[in-house]
């Protein structure tokens, strides 16, 4: 009994030790990249090259999910409130839903799985195939060639994205809520304006913001810390996607919190 | 003139360098052998600072390696060109961009005419074609991935030259190629060249002074002819497997 109980206290023991390595190393590898932006040289075609990819490329995927979520919510509350509530409520939900929350978390989540993943296995292969350790031993910066571009990129495109979703989730539920119910134009405009404050849409990109630090740094982070070949840029990915994953809903409640006061 | 004094280094549980001694003077070229797995490129990571030492001194012209700061160690690695076992070069840019990532004079860096010109001259001295400058690293064989690195390496004309397995995974006739290139290199540049290998054959043809690594320790140094005959045991043994091969005496 005695072993089994020292047993568990060593597994929590390196545990907390591991994480708070892990916290550790990444507030030195966050300084790192923040150095590294004094080389705007360095980083600024990069950073173009990457938002380019990162928008472009995730554009579709984006606007597909956010059209569907917006669908569905516009369809699920004319369904729960047909005959109890009068219809212009549709827009307000509908409007509420996409922009306080499914706009945002649906694609940092997306985000997440296309360009974590992305960011995770190609720094985990350049580290793994000595390209990180080439790069400084040429007396250059990971940070300012590897990560500042890929987090700026980030930075503005993943709101830029979101910005869309919101827009694109709207209209597909405006669209589908009216096949289906009788709920006029005048309507919809009508709920969606009753209980709008232009807060909204500011909370919705500052959470847009705050995930997408989230999503990008742990990926850089975690590709840079890749060990032990092709199995090791697997885990990489995959930690990457599991731990941005996470965070975003764990920021989600932090800041829904502090953003909304409630 | 690179001093290496009681260098300690352990992975976990796993002691690699265990108080290493190692000198290299300059202009000469020096082969640090040794079985697969004991260390070797890891002491040569110590050298240009991708590895801190747990104890010991690592001075390269004086300067303590790793006391140095980050900006003094972008500026002193900027005098030594290293070439990494597989090539790493890197697979998103072209030739001519990785050679270029090698220049580092940053004037000369932005200077796209003395670029082409500086990515033409590097690859003649690694026997390319300038037209291989267009060609991603994918589209390279083993053998002219490995030229590549080297040709990287020297862009920004260095005084020392840190080769990591330069001949590992060719065949004899290219690792033959590569042997020639580092000798002809260290004499037409005056560059001190350490060349970490396995290979005994192409150490003994390239190499001014040999040592090798075992279980941590450098347990010798010294001229080829000084180790053909050495009585040390350890330095019997690893010599004697490839006195055994016919292509040695070849």
């Amino acid at each position: 009994m005695a072993t089994r109980t020292l047993a568990i206290e060593r597994v929590i023991g390196n545990w907390v030790l591991d994480a708070a390595s892990n916290v550790g190393r990444l507030t030195y590898f966050t300084l790192d990249a923040i150095r590294g932006l004094a080389e705007v040289k360095i980083w600024w075609p990069r950073m173009l090259a990457e938002a380019w990819n990162i928008g472009v490329g995730s554009l579709f995927i984006v606007a597909l999910i956010s059209s569907f979520a917006g669908a569905v919510t516009a369809l699920q509350t004319g369904y729960q409130f047909t005959g109890s509530l009068p219809y212009y409520i549709v827009g307000t939900l509908v409007v509420s839903s996409i922009v306080l929350e499914l706009g945002p978390v649906l694609t940092a989540l997306i985000l997440a799985g296309r360009i974590g993943a992305r960011y995770a296995a190609e720094l985990g292969t350049m580290r793994v195939t000595e390209q990180i350790d080439a790069l400084e031993s040429l007396g250059r910066s990971p940070a300012s060639h590897l990560v500042v571009p890929r987090v700026l990129a980030g930075l503005i495109m993943i709101p830029a994205l979101t910005i869309i979703a919101n827009l694109t989730g709207i209209l597909a539920g405006w669209l589908s809520v009216k096949l289906v119910l009788p709920v006029t134009d005048a309507d919809f405009t009508y709920g969606a304006q009753s209980y709008w404050r232009p807060w909204d849409a500011w909370y919705s990109v500052i959470k847009s913001f705050f995930f997408a630090g989230s999503i990008t740094l742990i990926s850089c982070y975690m590709g840079f810390s890749t060990q032990q070949g092709a199995e090791g840029v697997g885990k990489s990915t995959t930690g990457a996607v599991v731990t941005s994953s996470v965070l975003i809903l764990l920021l989600d409640t932090v800041l829904t919190r502090l953003l909304l006061n409630q | 003139m690179i001093q290496l004094r009681g260098v300690k280094k352990r992975f976990g549980s796993q002691i690699v360098l265990d108080g290493v001694d190692f000198d290299v003077q300059e202009g000469e070229t020096v082969a640090l052998m040794g079985p697969s797995g004991t260390g070797k490129s890891v002491l040569l990571k110590h050298v240009i600072g991708l590895i801190k030492p747990d104890a010991g001194t690592i001075l390269v012209d004086e300067r303590d390696v790793s006391h140095l700061k980050r900006r003094e160690l972008a500026e002193f690695r900027s005098h030594i060109g290293y070439v990494f076992q597989n090539g790493a070069l890197f697979d998103s840019m072209d030739v001519s961009e990785n050679i270029r990532l090698g220049i580092s004079d940053e004037d000369r860096y932005n200077d796209l005419t003395y670029v082409r010109d500086r990515v033409k001259q590097c690859l003649a001295l690694v026997n390319l074609q300038p037209d291989v400058a267009l060609k991603y690293p994918a589209e390279l064989s083993g053998g002219m991935r490995k030229r590549v690195g080297i040709a990287r390496a020297i862009a920004g004309q260095p005084k020392y030259l840190l080769y990591d397995e330069p001949t590992s995974g060719l065949d004899p006739v290219n690792a033959d190629i590569i042997d020639s290139l580092v000798q002809r290199l260290a004499a037409e540049l005056g560059v001190t060249s350490v060349m970490v290998t396995h290979d005994v054959r192409g150490a003994f043809r390239v190499a001014h002074r040999l040592a090798l690594l075992t279980s941590g320790k450098i347990v010798m140094q010294g001229t080829p002819q000084e180790f053909l005959v050495s009585q040390h045991p350890q330095v019997k043994e690893f010599l004697e497997r490839d006195f055994d091969n016919p292509s040695f005496a070849a």
